[in-house]
């Protein structure tokens, strides 16, 4: 028998501590990657030329992600390495691929899918302004091109990124106007037990915090976002928002940067026929998968924030586990039993992945509440009383039918961006639990391809 | 023109000349196209079904705002394409396309 051939989706924390155990085991992987570099969203590389030391990108986590990529370096000639390559579908055992427009479809004994994640987002009145940006978006301008998205910046959502994207720009030298917070201080008391499962990350948060307090930001909690204000031409000009007391107040700003929490990138496991299951905690559904990163399907693996967002520790943990399945699945290795340390400390990482979750909660009560007028659909421009409509005058009461009739989630995102609260909408217009309104089915291709690319591979 | 991104650091890499609706403009080598853009002008594109300009949103290829085309009609997505010296480009989309019914 050959050598097992295993293919890689994203070189991110998952995808590179994926490759270098596979390596470690005698295997030669081939890691394919969207990105120009290896290191993925959190531990991105700025391009080649910029000179910024580790300690000014990662903050606290230079060392690990100064790790990460050196560990790929050491490791990269040894690797099938395909930078710059979109993995597009899943079809027949084969990943189908595409580079500078030639696609080509690759066999694999074992597919371990590690594609990261995304914000997860809830529209608000103006979103669809120049200058509304994700908070990740926000925090790529940093690291990868050492811009700030904007004169004057609000960062507006929910999660541990709402405050870490905030104080790196503060430290950066942006001028950050607020930090605006819908969840409420409360919240994260009550989930202080969870969150204690890591209290380094704990600590480190707090910290984050009280240096933005030191450098006088201005910090609402409990808010609800109720406009963004501005004009077509110009974009954004000031956000509007209801504090915790009910009060309506206005901050003037020329960029927002917003977010609450992740959704992981799930098409690829949905193109490979993995089974779902509806996450009661997020209120989203998830790929299923076993303690080690196992899907449903044969050979398919899971690892990182594709399937579960346990942050980029977590994800180099789970990218070893998946690795690990994979080579006993292939009768390569004898080591289960020398991995209990490693599902131990993902048990502690889940915990606190509970925890974030209650204390920086999913605003879903806010679909509910979005006027009419407000845009769900970003791509497109579909308001949320047309896709109200398909539900109330045509019957729709699952994701994918609404979408057909609304176009909401049928823009060239794909639904990244709105078929979360597209769901939550549709549960609430049609009166069903969210859970029984579905998920948007993953369709190939997970991004758009020219139609010359396509005609290639037939 | 008044830039909506602000450079923060990163300044001493070499200058490179591009064309963004037939003027010039100046970005730094390792910028992506996004960057070199929204440094000298608020906006990429005109939305198809909306009033609004458009300027990216997710700035890691995944929400497909960004799309800007060059002069010769090649679609290139904004935030995931390096900036090269000579690169001409149009905000607004070359091929024939329907009214946009909200403009």
């Amino acid at each position: 028998m050959g050598e097992p051939r295993i293919v890689i989706v994203g070189a991110g924390p998952a995808g590179v501590r994926c490759a270098q155990t596979l390596l470690a085991a005698g295997i030669r992987p081939t890691l394919i990657d969207e990105g120009r570099r290896d290191g993925g969203q959190i531990y991105r590389r700025q391009p080649e030329g910029f000179t910024r030391p580790y300690a000014k990108l990662y903050g606290t986590e230079a060392l690990r992600a100064q790790d990460l990529h050196e560990t790929f370096t050491r490791l990269r000639a040894q690797i099938d390495y395909r930078p710059q390559t979109l993995a597009w579908n899943i079809w027949d055992r084969k990943l189908h691929i595409v580079r500078d427009g030639e696609a080509s479809a690759l066999d694999y004994d074992a597919l371990i899918l590690c594609p990261g994640a995304t914000d997860r987002l809830m529209p608000v009145k103006g979103w669809q302004f120049a200058g509304t940006y994700s908070l990740g978006a926000a925090q790529i301008a940093l690291k990868s091109q050492a811009c700030s998205i904007g004169c004057r910046v609000v960062f507006m959502g929910t999660g541990p990124l709402l405050y870490l994207v905030a104080s790196q720009y503060v430290q950066a030298g942006a001028q950050v106007a607020a930090v605006l917070d819908t969840s409420a201080a409360g919240a994260r008391i009550r989930a202080l037990p969870k969150l204690l499962a890591r209290f380094d990350v704990l600590r480190k948060g707090r910290a984050l915090v009280a240096s933005l307090k030191r450098a006088g930001v201005q910090m609402h909690h409990c808010i609800e976002p109720v406009e963004i204000v501005g004009t077509p031409g110009q974009g954004v000009g000031a956000v509007r928002f209801r504090t915790a007391s009910g009060k309506i107040e206005q901050i003037d700003c020329d960029a927002i940067g917003m977010g609450y929490q992740l959704r992981p990138e799930t098409q690829l496991a949905d193109l490979a026929r993995c089974a779902f299951r509806f996450d009661a905690l997020t209120r989203q559904w998830l790929p299923q998968i076993d303690e080690l990163g196992r899907s449903s399907e044969p050979g398919v693996y899971l690892a990182g924030d594709g399937v579960r967002v346990l942050g980029a520790d977590g994800a180099e943990n789970a990218g070893r586990l998946a690795a690990h399945a994979a080579l006993i699945d292939l009768g390569r290795s004898e080591q289960a039993g020398a991995l209990d340390a490693l599902k131990r400390e993902q048990r502690r990482m889940d915990r606190f992945r509970e925890g974030l979750a209650q204390a920086f909660v999913w605003p879903a009560q806010q679909a509910a509440k979005l006027s009419d007028e407000t845009i769900v659909c970003r791509c497109e421009g579909i308001t949320a009383g047309e896709l109200r409509r398909v539900i109330r005058d045509e019957g729709a009461q699952e994701a994918n039918r609404a979408k057909a009739l609304s176009r909401v989630g049928m823009g060239r995102c794909q639904g990244r961006y709105c078929g979360h609260a597209a769901a939550e909408i549709i549960a609430d217009a049609a009166r069903v639990p969210l859970e029984q309104v579905g998920r948007l089915r993953g369709q190939a291709p997970v991004k758009p391809l020219a139609i010359a690319t396509v005609e290639d591979t037939e | 023109m008044n830039g909506r991104f602000v450079r923060l650091g990163e300044t001493a890499r070499a200058k490179v000349s591009i064309v963004i609706d037939g003027q010039s403009v100046e970005a730094l080598e390792g910028d992506t196209l996004l960057t070199a853009m929204l440094c000298s002008m608020r906006h990429v594109r005109q939305s198809e079904f909306g009033v609004e300009k458009r300027a990216g949103f997710c700035l890691m290829g995944a929400c497909q705002d960004c799309w800007v085309w060059t002069d010769e009609g090649e679609r290139l997505r904004a935030c995931t394409t390096v900036v090269e010296a000579g690169m001409s480009l149009v905000t607004t989309q070359p091929e024939a396309q329907w009214a946009n019914l909200a403009l």
